[in-house]
């Protein structure tokens, strides 16, 4: 079996972790300056894709640093794997996260470390060396982004794509639970979004995890809602059915730190809100 | 509306005091606990220890000889020219060794800190590191804070016997003074407090010039002009602080040892 492949307690969550939604905002509330978010909730339910929409400073964003316990709501709670995270101290959100995968907007990446350092970086922490069930994970996880062969260089020496694919690589090698993916197509160019967004959708059809994805650009939440990953043809490829087969994957719609829309592609799409009109056309 | 809100100055000011005495808190308190980074305490010592090494004997040898220069002529008013090596010992080792070096290191290896957090924290790679669950404060601070405080103690002993190097030089050199003498009354001029107060200054100066350099990094904010900015805040604030604290200690020091 593939090292990368959830473990079974991970594809069959227990009665507890099934009730509990993999992420839950009840009444959030946050705000610097000016108020940001007003009081949202929504929940993320196991194997299911949330994808942010909003105009750029609504907080989506935020939504992602609140969900992974690095910034702190004003009001309201925040469960994450069934821990409620708002009151939770520092020290004890680091053994969360470890549950957790992230994909920063810019990739985040470690500049002074290399694509494998990166790449192995969380596991480094448990065994404090690279050893070489390490380095097979590694290869493993970059294998599936594609980019075995950068194993040994650094981040500056890629490109802004592939940057983006040893972020999903370091992500994803601890087997998370829960995926949070903040604009990976941001600044891309179409072909190099496809690739990120075919990688996402693999993710989510091959293990079934759970994510919260932000993104501005509608032509990638639409693909997401329109496709699966066929591990046959080792491609993503559009849904046959007419869009009857449950991809998982839901829409969440921002504005002024409300949400004005949840529901699939198919209700967005039937949408009479203006505001939502205007930001489809 | 004002301008500027003194309430809000002074409450960022208040903020900003606590979270430095946090980090700083932390920084020390993560020693007993785990994980303990080893190899990156290694890495920093050899940064702050060896990387700072040519300035630190530069100084060094150069003030000393200086003082040596500079005293010389009123000590010769008195007919004490031989107490040279005396005078130069005890400045050296009491207080110019442990500040100069305190303030070479700290605008080295201050600056150094504060740009390196800095750019990670304005790149997001703080956050990416609390993402996968670890503590900046043990990875990146407590290393650099353990490194600082003991290499600052060695660069010291370093910076004191080059200084009285330079104080010989001069005073065999340029002022015809016999070299027993010299070393005779530089060793013998020194107290058990005299040597306890240079060697446990720079513990603290190092203490000071980590906390601060990482305190500057990680607050800052604003892309590379924020990281430009919290640069150079650490290396004044750390300088100043350095200056501060010396009278304090030396206050302190010489009340607990009568002089």
């Amino acid at each position: 079996m593939s090292s990368l492949a959830p473990p079974a307690e991970q594809r069959q969550p227990t009665a507890t972790s099934k009730a509990d939604a993999a992420i839950r905002f009840e009444k959030v509330e946050i705000g610097f300056d000016h108020p940001v978010l007003g009081g949202i909730s929504f929940q993320l339910p196991h194997g299911e894709t949330k994808i942010l929409m909003g105009e750029a400073g609504t907080g989506k964003t935020l939504v992602l640093k609140l969900a992974l316990g690095l910034l702190k709501p004003d009001a309201g709670r925040i469960t994450v794997l069934g821990e409620e995270i708002t009151q939770m101290r520092e020290e004890d959100l680091f053994a969360l996260r470890r549950k957790i995968g992230m994909v920063f907007q810019e990739s985040a990446l470690f500049d002074s470390l290399t694509v494998e350092e990166n790449v192995a970086y969380r596991l480094m922490e448990e065994t404090g060396r690279l050893t070489d069930e390490i380095h097979a994970r590694v290869l493993e996880a970059l294998r599936f982004v594609e980019l075995e062969h950068t194993v040994d260089l650094f981040p500056s020496e890629l490109s802004g794509g592939m940057r983006r694919r040893v972020a999903i690589a370091r992500a994803i090698i601890t087997r998370p639970e829960v995926i949070l993916y903040d604009s990976p197509t941001g600044g891309l160019d179409p072909v190099t979004s496809d690739t990120i967004i075919e990688l996402i959708v693999k993710q989510r059809d091959v293990y079934g995890t759970s994510s919260l994805l932000v993104t501005s650009r509608l032509q990638d939440a639409f693909t997401m809602a329109s496709h699966c990953f066929d591990q046959k043809q080792n491609k993503m490829v559009p849904v046959a059915d007419g869009g009857v087969r449950d991809l998982h994957t839901r829409f969440l719609m921002l504005r002024d730190g409300q949400i004005i829309f949840e529901g699939t592609a198919a209700d967005m799409l039937r949408s009479n809100d203006p505001y939502i009109r205007e930001y489809l056309s | 509306m004002p301008i500027f809100s003194l309430t809000e100055i002074a409450k960022e000011q208040v903020e900003a005091v606590q979270d430095y005495s946090l980090l700083a808190g932390r920084s020390l308190t993560n020693i007993f606990g785990h994980p303990r980074y080893f190899a990156d305490t290694l890495l920093q010592a050899d940064s702050i220890g060896v990387g700072s090494l040519p300035i630190v004997i530069l100084t060094g040898f150069f003030t000393g000889a200086v003082l040596a220069l500079q005293t010389s002529s009123t000590l010769q008013q008195f007919g004490s020219l031989s107490l040279t090596g005396k005078l130069v010992s005890l400045s050296m080792v009491r207080e110019l060794g442990p500040v100069l070096t305190g303030l070479m290191v700290a605008g080295r290896n201050s600056s150094g800190m504060a740009s390196e957090l800095g750019s990670m924290k304005v790149t997001e790679q703080i956050d990416a590191m609390r993402s996968m669950g670890v503590d900046p404060s043990k990875k990146l601070v407590t290393p650099r804070v353990v490194a600082s405080m003991i290499m600052l103690f060695f660069l010291s002993i370093i910076s004191n016997l080059v200084g009285l190097t330079g104080g010989f030089v001069i005073s065999y050199l340029l002022l015809g003074l016999d070299p027993n003498q010299y070393w005779t009354t530089a060793y013998q001029a020194l107290r058990f407090g005299d040597v306890f107060m240079g060697l446990c200054k720079p513990v603290l100066f190092g203490f000071i010039i980590s906390s601060i350099g990482c305190y500057y990094g990680l607050s800052a904010k604003g892309g590379t002009q924020g990281v430009g900015r919290a640069t150079t805040q650490a290396v004044v604030a750390a300088s100043v602080l350095i200056l501060v604290s010396d009278f304090f200690v030396t206050r302190l020091l010489m009340g607990i040892f009568q002089y």
